[in-house]
């Protein structure tokens, strides 16, 4: 295939993974876009595959198949409460790749390097091409042998980029993945020296890129990137609990840089342009989590909640606990109900309860709609998913800013395994850690039911008002058994 | 510790301080209870149901205030009562500190702790021990029955074989806890109602009880009932004209009128003037909860009901809930067993007065031979301060300024953000060379693009979102392909791991987001 045939393929392929990333506007719409997705994809691969310089095709092929078939087992397991770390975990394979990738760009630097030392004095142009081409050399070696000085200086640089971010990713991603799957601890955990360690390792870092511009050989490629694995590590360690939709946002984004940074020093457009797409993704993601938690980038980053201002206000009253009959009794006579489900729900696989209570409580004629917080879950969307994997239809799933409004006019509010994003302390207590975050003011509404395991704290550890509200009843117990209780009494 | 009721020794009251219900709650406190022979029993409570319940009956009222450590009663104590307090005793009962100097006094000298149960102070918290609120309700409640005792007619409208029978119009003045009680009872036996108050952010809940607000055409600055803790305060005499227009107006249309309206330690106003009660039908009543305090209406006589020249029946009770003295001792039992309990933190059967406590604080009068009313202001404000003013509706004018201003610092923001990427553009350009500006460029719009896009993505989708661009961000299989064909083994190895793995991430990035998607389901 010939050179401009592959530029018309990854032309059309870069379109279409933008109409695929834009289709994603709406649930019907996106049902098309995964297929733009998937199309492109295929245009992009089979291009590369028979345009010019590859080889190697039954290694290849190979790959590509138990590549694709471990892929499709994955997809078709997971359980949608394990999301999360099945993203994290896919993230962790770019930067992987990315690594690689750079490993591979200056094997090839080196190769060509050596080979081109040799070059008889006495070809012309075309005679190099011929005699290069009799070296073995094409792909990317090819690409490398072309350039000046300049333009190897500047490679240099690209794929230094590229294993670095790479490198974080990598291992950020595995840390996040064990976290999220329950594997390390999901607590902020430091090692003594805290953020000076990152510091330092950034700047060893950027000296061994130094010494890498100016010639110390691969060496400082491999130990830059030992370093990189280290910064990853530790950073998404510090990090813990209620953090993680912005630590997967955070990830997902790099992941996208890391290719676009290969992209630059393969010099290919197609990768940098979809690098560049899933880059910005996730630096808007990043951007909404962060938005959502009143908290800014750096500060989720460097871990654990701002300090606060002055000593919490106190709460005044009591928990009221109620059992299952009285829930019932509240919800039979309620005309509307806003469930309100967080990290709590998925962890107790609640959602097929809760959407069992939905249907009942419907089929009785009752209003019932869902108020997900941005931050909701583990992942950024995630309550979303869960909720439809239960069958709960979607036009009742709502946004905080949508439905905010609403919880004045709400008989009954239910919150299910979560904490912090309905904490009234947000807006009354300027002194709270979380003062200013926006959260759902399901206290408005006139009596809300509070699903929780015990008497504890959320994720920040900020005691919670809502619960000691006059219209707040605690429901205590396992998500999924006291639903499954409270199912009985209704019929 | 034990804790005594005795019977109650004003005339015509019925209530009683504890019923065995009360009393076992008392007893898992770790108190001893002990009652007065017939204590209860204009309640509906025999000895034998306190025996029953553990209580100890005593048989004078003489030996009960000397053996109980705490006396839980109703009404006021009188002269002999006061005698018998002792020191070191806790006296639980009303006790109208504002006008009982002397009872003050005499509980000072004799050292004993007196908790005025109207003084409890009116905080979230200290709803379960309201007294006043609870008693006010049994008033609201039975205000009704006995309109509708001295009333002719139906409340609800009808129509019978017999002709058509119009509804009862019902009006209640002032909506405190009484008035809302007035109001669910009157709306419940299908009365019209219609409800007046001075404090305009009680309307929401008049109309929550179904009845009707009536809206004065007046504009002042009614003082926020948050100030004042939820009480009403002393109006302004133009305030008070538009007021009694409006119930002038109304008189001829009610054929019951509650009024309700107290100001705290102040003569109840007068609401409703005689010209109005001259105005109204024959037969219509007039249920006047003000009228221990020289009632709302001037014609009331206290404790009496009297009926006018034109036949309007005009009732002044002010033992409304003595008459429904089973049901108000059962409350009145509930709220001091929450004191109680309020008392007793460790469940020891010890009292423990805790004068930091800001209920326990309001509702002491007397303690350790110190006055301690009135008491400083509580620490919690009563009720939620009303919401500030939405900001004034903008002229089209101002509207227009502020719109322009928006858009001008929106196209500044705009133009030294390009300002300054054309400049970075630029310093780039003069040093990189030609090839890599190329993509360069290519990676600026599709950042450019990316941040277009994304923005619109629905906020459901932000988990297959960010499973597509996990499959999508596995072209980084290119890259590996590029490298594949390489002659050095060492290079072959690591692209074929790298694609291997990028294939993982584009199957299982897009299936998994397939899957998703399908779920989500309209309903």
């Amino acid at each position: 295939m010939a050179i401009g045939i592959v530029s018309a393929a990854y032309i059309a392929a870069s379109v279409l993974f933008i109409l695929s990333l834009g289709g994603l506007s709406g649930q019907e719409s996106a049902k098309r876009a995964v297929w733009y997705g998937i199309v492109g994809m295929a245009l992009a691969v089979l291009a590369t595959v028979f345009g010019p310089g590859i080889g190697n095709y039954l290694i290849l092929l190979v790959m590509i198949a138990i590549g694709a078939y471990l892929g499709q087992m994955v997809a078709g397991k997971v359980e949608m409460t394990e999301m999360p770390q099945l993203v994290a975990a896919l993230h962790s394979f770019v930067g992987l790749a990315a690594v690689f990738i750079g490993f591979n760009a200056q094997i090839e630097m080196g190769r060509v390097a050596a080979i081109m030392a040799d070059v008889p004095a006495s070809l012309n142009a075309t005679g190099i091409e011929t005699w290069l081409h009799d070296q073995g050399i094409q792909g990317f070696a090819l690409k490398v042998a072309h350039k000046t000085a300049v333009e190897i200086s500047i490679l240099k640089v690209e794929v230094f980029l590229g294993v670095f971010i790479g490198a974080v990713t990598f291992t950020g991603s595995v840390v996040a993945f064990g976290k999220l799957a329950g594997k390390v601890t999901s607590a902020a955990k430091k090692l003594p020296g805290g953020h000076a360690l990152n510091a330092g390792s950034a700047i060893i870092s950027f000296i061994l890129l130094i010494m890498y511009m100016n010639g110390a050989g691969g060496w400082t490629l491999v130990v830059m990137s030992l370093f990189a694995f280290f910064i990853g590590y530790h950073l998404i360690m510090g990090i813990g609990g209620a953090d993680m939709p912005v630590v997967v946002s955070m990830l997902n984004s790099y992941s996208g840089w890391a290719a676009a940074a290969i992209g630059f020093s393969l010099g290919n457009d197609l990768l940098i342009v979809t690098g560049a797409l899933v880059g910005s993704s996730g630096a808007i993601l990043s951007y909404i989590m962060c938005k959502a938690m009143n908290r800014s980038f750096i500060s989720v980053i460097l871990g654990g909640f701002g300090g606060t201002s002055g000593p919490a206000m106190e709460v005044e009253g009591e928990q009221i606990a109620i059992d299952a009959d009285g829930v019932a009794a509240a919800l039979d006579e309620a005309d509307s109900v806003v469930i309100v489900p967080g990290y709590g729900m998925a962890v107790a696989q609640a959602q097929q309860a809760v959407s069992e209570l939905t249907r009942r409580l419907r089929a009785k004629g009752k209003e019932v709609r869902f108020a997900i917080h941005p931050v909701a879950g583990r992942l950024p969307g995630h309550m979303n998913v869960l909720l439809a994997e239960a069958k709960v239809p979607y036009d009742i799933v709502l946004e905080m800013d949508e439905i905010n409004d609403d919880f004045p006019d709400t008989d009954v509010a239910i919150v299910i395994g979560s904490n912090d994003i309905v904490n009234p302390a947000a807006q009354d207590d300027p002194n709270s850690p979380i003062a200013g975050m926006p959260v759902l003011e399901v206290w408005k509404a006139k009596q809300v039911f509070v699903s929780k395991r015990g008497q504890g704290t959320g994720y920040s550890g900020i005691e919670n008002p809502l619960f000691y509200k006059e219209n707040t009843r605690m429901f205590y117990g396992d998500a999924k058994q006291s639903l499954e209780t409270l199912l009985q009494k209704i019929s | 510790m034990k804790i005594g009721t005795p019977k109650e020794v004003y005339e015509g009251e019925a209530r009683v301080a504890m019923t065995p219900d009360s009393a076992q709650a008392l007893q898992k406190l770790g108190y001893e209870c002990a009652i007065e022979t017939g204590a209860g029993a204009l309640a509906g409570f025999t000895d034998a149901a306190y025996e029953e319940a553990g209580v100890e009956v005593i048989k004078t009222p003489a030996a009960l205030w000397k053996d109980c450590d705490i006396v839980a009663k109703v009404r006021q104590p009188n002269d002999t009562e006061m005698k018998r307090l002792r020191k070191g005793q806790t006296l639980i009962s009303f006790f109208n500190p504002a006008g009982n100097e002397a009872g003050l006094e005499a509980a000072k000298k004799k050292g004993a702790n007196v908790i005025a149960m109207e003084m409890v102070p009116r905080i979230s918290r200290a709803q379960k021990m309201d007294a006043l609120s609870s008693m006010a309700n049994i008033a609201g409640y039975r205000a009704v029955i006995e309109a509708g005792n001295n009333y002719g007619r139906f409340f609800t409208g009808q129509i019978t074989a017999a002709g058509k029978v119009p509804p009862a119009k019902v009006l209640v003045v002032g909506a405190g806890v009484a008035g809302l009680a007035a109001i669910g009872a009157a709306t419940s036996l299908g009365a019209i109602t219609y409800a007046f108050d001075v404090r305009p952010e009680v309307a929401e809940q008049v109309e929550s009880m179904g009845a009707e607000f009536v809206y004065l055409d007046f504009e002042e600055e009614q003082q926020d009932g948050a100030a004042t803790g939820g009480y009403a305060s002393v109006s302004s005499p133009e305030f008070r004209e538009a007021q009694l227009a409006k119930f002038r107006e109304l008189a001829p249309e009610m054929d019951i009128v509650i009024t309700t309206a107290l100001i705290p330690n102040r003569e109840a106003p007068e609401l409703w003037t005689e010209d109005m009660v001259a105005a109204m039908k024959r037969g219509s009543v007039i249920v006047d909860l003000a009228a221990e305090k020289g009632g709302n209406c001037k014609l009331t006589v206290a404790d009496e009901k009297i009926v006018t020249d034109n036949g309007v029946t005009i009732i002044g009770y002010t033992d409304f809930p003595s008459r429904m003295a089973s049901q108000a001792s059962s409350l009145y039992a509930t709220n001091i067993r929450h004191m109680m309990t309020d008392l007793t933190p460790e469940k020891d059967g010890q009292i423990n007065h805790n004068m930091e406590d800001d209920v326990i604080r309001g509702a002491t009068v007397t303690y350790d031979h110190e006055i301690t009313w009135p008491p400083p202001p509580p620490k919690v404000q009563a009720i939620a301060a009303q919401k500030k003013e939405k900001p004034k509706d903008l002229t089209p004018e101002e509207k227009k300024a502020q719109e322009m201003a928006a858009f001008k610092a929106q196209t500044k923001n705009q133009v030294s953000l390009l300002v300054i990427g054309a400049v970075l553009m630029l310093i780039v350009g003069a040093f990189a060379p030609a090839s890599f500006m190329q993509h360069f460029i290519v990676f600026v719009l599709a950042v450019f693009v990316g941040f277009q896009v994304i923005w619109n993505v629905s906020h459901s989708l932000h988990t297959p979102l960010m499973a597509v661009t996990n499959a999508i961000s596995g072209i980084i299989i290119l890259g590996a392909l590029l490298q594949i064909g390489s002659g050095n083994w060492l290079v072959v190895v690591l692209a074929s791991i790298s694609v291997l793995i990028a294939s993982i991430n584009i199957v299982g990035g897009f299936m998994v987001t397939r899957r998703m998607l399908a779920m989500f389901q309209k309903s």
